[in-house]
């Protein structure tokens, strides 16, 4: 039987708002889990109601066998991490990791490890004998995570943790999440809507829209065989190039201009072509001008106006375009996803 | 480059803070020039500077030729965009855009003020909410009425501080593409603060990396990514961070404090710090033997942390390669000793 299993599960608000309307999920012991999702679409709910900091309007909620629907967040073995944690100001920087540990009666040499490896990878054994006010804004944050992830519930439950710091803190500290999950083996349900940083740490992710789940999938598969256009869009930096168009024996013939783009044969019907920018050459037929060439260090994205709408094109670091230039682009049709006139993955 | 803006010496100092220590800075009629620091770094003070709002203990502040160092806000002509959406809530779009226009000494007749205001909202796109009340505009609508506002004064400068901040990644993303390409259809300079290195190498034409003050290095994005003056800068660009490590010359390598080799030696100097690129640290079956931590599928490549030569390095790979606990072979293509 699965860890933790979500069956219907919904929230309706006294003022009839339906913030989640039925979620099914099923979370298996050890797995880290991303809600993925744009502001509104019920994710922090969702956490929230596995939490029990909200009920459940609708559904059940079973963790590690129990049904625990009703319980109280005290009544559950959850770990929540917030954004700002408050740490002990009279206690230094080792005793506040400690704490947590010693509050459950856990023995002296285990905890020791248990601090010692959480210090290592946070950098912190320098800081061990200060006191929070020493600190500075974002030790203060790495603290109160390490702190916040030395204990072992049955459940980590994350809300952005990381959604104040800046970019390179948050780098860090994603890898001392992942690696301290993989260490401690906790089933973990983190929430976010950077759809980077649910790549980075999830072994499935769960991308939520209105209410509702869209997709539940291993990262790479999100990205490369998405469920929906929405999916397509919202995951990937740029989201997939998407053109309307008609599919035909002959292959795919995009709106507004006259070529052809290799793709499966196929009865005649319309579609959007979706394609990732990285398999997208300067080598095709698709006609296109140059609105920007953005360098992004490793690579350019090259954003460029064709017939039938704005695409973007993964170019290499040492080829410049301008505003204004010509190209032509082609594609790799067996990286293709075709979706159909209801917005699904045909 | 024929400047627009020049800066120069700029000093101002908060009690014992020194914000601004010095600043020199060009910023050409039709150009876009991106200051990209951290928090604390003086950013802010720097836009309150050229906007009028701050007065320099040093230094002067010139535009189009013009000495304007102690000429007031509204004599300089900039508009100014913050990170917090600064629209009057109970008023719709419409008004909230007509209300620089409609500032005391601009005489706009009626047809002026709405002709801008549906130009401004043909270029933003947002002409389909202009009847709407500011307070039920999302983040993002509310972020471009805020540089629709503006935009209709046609300023001779926008000043932009971090104005994409705080919004959802996603968004972030598309506006700012939207906003380079705005900026260089209205051919107006533009100073834009951040401490996002994306959105200062994707919309900077040039960037000036500001620490404690002080402007460590200028020039185009490729140039600072590719050849920073010292780590500081270089740690500033890039994501995920260069890789920096602490090396000796011996015997032609340039080589890691546990004895590992990792780059052939050029140049004259001893040693230093190592700095390689992710995108530069080849992983497969390398000369530098190393394990894998923590492997992230971003999508069209990996982001693979791996422990070698007694630190932690991180590389970029193509994708589905490499796990978690694999050995690797690492191979450094190239590196800057500073």
């Amino acid at each position: 039987m699965s860890f933790l299993t979500l069956q219907g599960v919904g929230k309706t608000y006294p003022d009839g708002t339906k913030a989640v309307k039925g979620v099914d999920l099923t979370v298996e012991r050890g797995e880290f889990i991303v809600l993925l999702g744009p502001s509104g679409c019920g994710k922090t709910t969702t956490l929230r109601m596995v939490a029990g900091l909200e009920l459940a309007t609708a559904g059940r909620i079973c963790l590690d066998g129990s049904n625990v629907t009703g319980l109280r967040p005290s009544q559950r073995d959850v770990g929540f991490v917030f954004q700002f944690y408050a740490l002990y100001p009279h206690l230094t920087v080792a005793q506040n990791l400690a704490f947590p540990l010693e509050a459950v009666g856990m023995p002296a040499v285990e905890r020791q490890r248990r601090v010692a490896g959480v210090v290592d990878r946070l950098g912190l054994r320098g800081l061990l004998n200060r006191y929070p006010r020493q600190l500075s804004g974002g030790d203060q944050q790495r603290v109160s995570l390490g702190r916040a992830l030395v204990r072992t519930p049955a459940i980590w439950l994350m809300d952005e943790p990381l959604g104040t710091l800046d970019a390179d803190q948050r780098l860090a500290l994603r890898d001392f999440i992942r690696e301290q999950q993989q260490e401690l083996k906790v089933t973990t349900m983190y929430v976010t809507h950077d759809q980077e940083e649910a790549m980075a740490l999830a072994d499935r992710v769960v991308v939520m829209e209105d209410g509702l789940i869209r997709q539940v999938a291993p990262p790479g598969e999100i990205y490369a065989r998405p469920a929906s256009l929405f999916v397509a869009t919202f995951v990937g930096s740029p989201g997939m190039n998407l053109l309307p168009g008609l599919l035909s024996p002959d292959g795919f013939r995009p709106d507004g201009v006259d070529v052809f783009l290799p793709a499966p044969p196929a009865v005649e019907q319309p579609v959007r072509f979706g394609i990732r920018s990285e398999h997208m050459t300067l080598d095709g037929p698709l006609p296109g001008t140059v609105l920007l060439d953005e360098y992004l260090g490793a690579w350019r994205n090259l954003h460029v106006q064709t017939p039938c709408g704005r695409m973007v094109v993964r170019a290499p670091a040492d080829r410049r375009h301008k505003p204004g230039d010509a190209v032509r682009l082609g594609v790799d049709a067996s990286q293709a996803s075709l979706f159909g006139a209801d917005g699904r993955r045909l | 480059m024929t400047a627009f803006l020049e800066l120069s010496g700029l000093t101002r100092r908060f009690g014992a803070v020194e914000a601004l220590a010095g600043v020199d800075l060009q910023v050409g009629a039709d150009e876009l020039l991106v200051v990209l620091g951290p928090t604390g770094a003086g950013k802010t003070t720097l836009l309150r500077t050229i906007a009028g709002l701050e007065t320099p203990e040093a230094g002067t502040v010139r535009m189009a030729g013009a000495d304007v160092t102690t000429a007031s806000p509204a004599d300089r002509d900039v508009a100014l965009v913050f990170q917090n959406f600064s629209l009057y809530p109970d008023w719709s779009v419409r008004r909230n855009l007509a209300f620089p226009l409609r500032a005391p000494g601009r005489n706009l007749s009626e047809e002026e003020i709405s002709r801008r205001i549906d130009w401004a909202a043909g270029m933003l796109r947002i002409g389909e909410l202009l009847d709407r009340s500011a307070s039920r505009l999302s983040g993002g609508q509310m972020q471009r009425v805020a540089i629709g506002r503006a935009i209709v004064r046609r300023p001779r400068l926008f000043l932009m501080d971090e104005p994409l901040t705080n919004l959802d990644a996603k968004l972030r993303e598309s506006l700012r593409v939207e906003l380079a390409v705005l900026r260089r259809e209205l051919k107006t300079p533009m100073v834009y603060v951040t401490h996002d290195q994306a959105e200062a190498l994707s919309m900077g034409d040039r960037i000036a990396v500001l620490d404690r003050g002080r402007i460590l290095q200028t020039g185009t994005a490729e140039e600072i990514y590719r050849q920073p003056a010292d780590p500081v800068v270089a740690c500033q660009l890039g994501q995920p961070r260069i890789n920096l490590c602490p090396v000796q010359r011996i015997e032609g390598w340039w080589t890691a404090t546990d004895g590992t080799r990792l780059l052939a030696a050029e140049g004259e100097s001893d040693g230093g710090t190592l700095g390689v690129r992710p995108e530069d640290l080849h992983l497969g079956d390398g000369p530098i033997t190393g394990s894998i931590r923590v492997v992230e599928d971003l999508g069209p490549h990996q982001v693979v942390v791996v422990h070698a030569a007694g630190q932690v390095w991180h590389a970029v790979a193509g994708r589905g390669r490499f796990q978690a606990g694999m050995s690797v072979g690492m191979e450094i293509a190239r590196g800057k000793v500073w």
